[in-house]
């Protein structure tokens, strides 16, 4: 295995990025990151900078405002990276399916500027903490 | 080969060179150090998680840390000044690794020189100036924030530290040299404990750990000085943090605790020094609200300079009159 990746496994640190959701789905992700549920054991730390990111929680499903700063927050993370979308509407745009102003899902934003992105997703309206701690555990084991 | 043989004298200046090259990358230069300050750093995030109540990382979640970082792509942004951004961090790592290798051979070797007290005063701002400089460097508005932050905390800091300092030397009778004064312990002394515990405030500061990490403030203006160093750049960064995590306790214990003793029974009392400040930093950091800059200059210029120009005088009569206690 790449020694870039076991190293990434080791110690993730994500940065939280909404696209237009409703908050709930950030709620739950302010939780997860509470000493209730202690992340740090896995080496997840939430940091303030896209330039430290090895992961990227995307909620919401992408607005038309919010697309372009998901691209360019997408390509300020230093890569390899990997994307998750959080949520119902970030895993394909819930119940905001029709709206007009959603261009999302957020899998197909990023890969338009990046077809080769690792993208897991975590669904729920909103997950549940313990959900968001499998789903990252199962992205990275299939890393 | 031929010319370690070459001759007696070429051959002494030979194993001198190579002494000093292990001095620097091996024993208490680089490696060591390095192991020690990410094992500090461990410590540190243990310690925090505990008085959260939760479990906290893995002992080789810095290591991780770091190698993940040195995989990762390094991102220069395109207004950067591109040479300053890279050379900061690589100077403020040099610095730190020349602060630390200073004094561990002072703890070590025993080997100082007059006036080394002054060369680590300046080495220790060495890391807060390339912040600055990279910081700066980086052409993020954040950034110029954090950097202008860390400026008036530097300015604010480096008064009481040198008054501090100066307790120091006039405790131990106008010494400047740092093994002179690893003989004496000014902490057993009204002006000694006074100063120590400003100085422990000021090493605070210089960590940028909490309550005095406004350059930094991960919520406010997204890590500030750090904000644009990504990959190995950012490694780098941490590393030159984990140094100093082990070099400015250090500098505590060789001036203010009697010094850092590295034989037999002393090497333990040493080691317990070093956990006492390491954990009373850390307590402090989560005990306590960030607090703004201007706070922090107050309270370091007015407070702190009142207790410490008291210090000096204390200090000063008690060296007139041989009052140890004073």
């Amino acid at each position: 295995m790449n020694w870039r990746i076991r190293a990434l496994k080791k110690s993730p640190w994500v940065f939280h990025v909404n696209t237009g959701a409703c908050n709930n789905c950030d709620i739950e992700i302010v939780d997860l990151l509470t000493p209730r549920f202690d992340v740090e054991r896995f080496g997840i730390k939430l940091v303030g900078s896209p330039r430290h990111a090895d992961a990227l929680l995307v909620t919401g499903g992408v607005t038309a405002q919010a697309a372009p700063r998901l691209r360019e927050v997408y390509r300020q993370t230093p890569k390899p990276c990997v994307v998750f979308a959080i949520g119902a509407c970030a895993c394909d745009k819930g119940i905001f399916t029709t709206g007009y102003h959603m261009v999302g899902p957020v899998d197909k934003i990023i890969k338009e500027i990046d077809p080769n992105a690792i993208i897991a997703y975590v669904p729920g309206c909103p997950p549940k903490p313990e959900a968001m701690i499998s789903g990252i555990v199962k992205a990275l084991s299939a890393l | 080969m031929g010319t370690v043989l070459a001759g007696r004298g070429k051959g002494n200046a030979m194993t001198q060179a190579l002494w000093s090259l292990f001095w620097i990358t091996v024993f208490p230069g680089f490696l060591f150090t390095f192991s020690l300050g990410l094992l500090a750093t461990w410590v540190v995030r243990k310690v925090s998680a505990l008085v959260q109540w939760r479990v906290g990382p893995p002992v080789l979640q810095p290591f991780y840390d770091v190698a993940k970082l040195l995989g990762k792509e390094i991102l220069v942004p395109e207004d950067a000044q591109r040479i300053v951004f890279i050379a900061a961090p690589l100077v403020g790592m040099a610095g730190t690794l020349l602060l630390s290798t200073i004094l561990w051979r002072v703890a070590v070797a025993q080997s100082a020189f007059v006036g080394d007290v002054i060369v680590v005063i300046y080495l220790m701002v060495l890391p807060s100036l390339a912040l600055i400089l990279g910081s700066s460097a980086s052409a993020n508005p954040y950034a110029a924030i954090g950097a202008s932050r860390e400026m008036k905390l530097v300015m604010g800091y480096e008064l009481p530290l040198v008054l501090a300092l100066v307790v120091v030397i006039v405790k131990t009778g106008g010494q400047l040299n740092l093994a002179a004064i690893a003989q004496q312990t000014p902490v057993y002394s009204i002006s000694g404990m006074l100063a120590f515990l400003v100085s422990l405030l000021c090493i605070q500061a210089k960590l940028g750990f909490v309550p005095f990490d406004m350059a930094e403030s991960e919520t406010e203006i997204a890590s500030g000085v750090l904000m644009e160093y990504s990959g190995a750049l950012l490694a780098v960064w941490k590393v030159m943090h984990a140094l100093m995590l082990v070099a400015l306790p250090l500098f505590l214990i060789t001036v203010f605790l009697g010094g850092f003793g590295t034989t037999g029974c002393p090497l333990a009392w040493s080691i317990g020094k070093y956990v006492l400040v390491l954990v009373l930093v850390i307590l402090i950091k989560n005990t306590n609200p960030r607090v703004r800059i201007d706070q922090a200059m107050k309270f370091f210029w007015v407070y702190c300079g009142i207790a410490l120009v008291l210090a000096v005088v204390l200090a000063a009569i008690g060296s007139y009159y041989d009052i140890n206690w004073l």
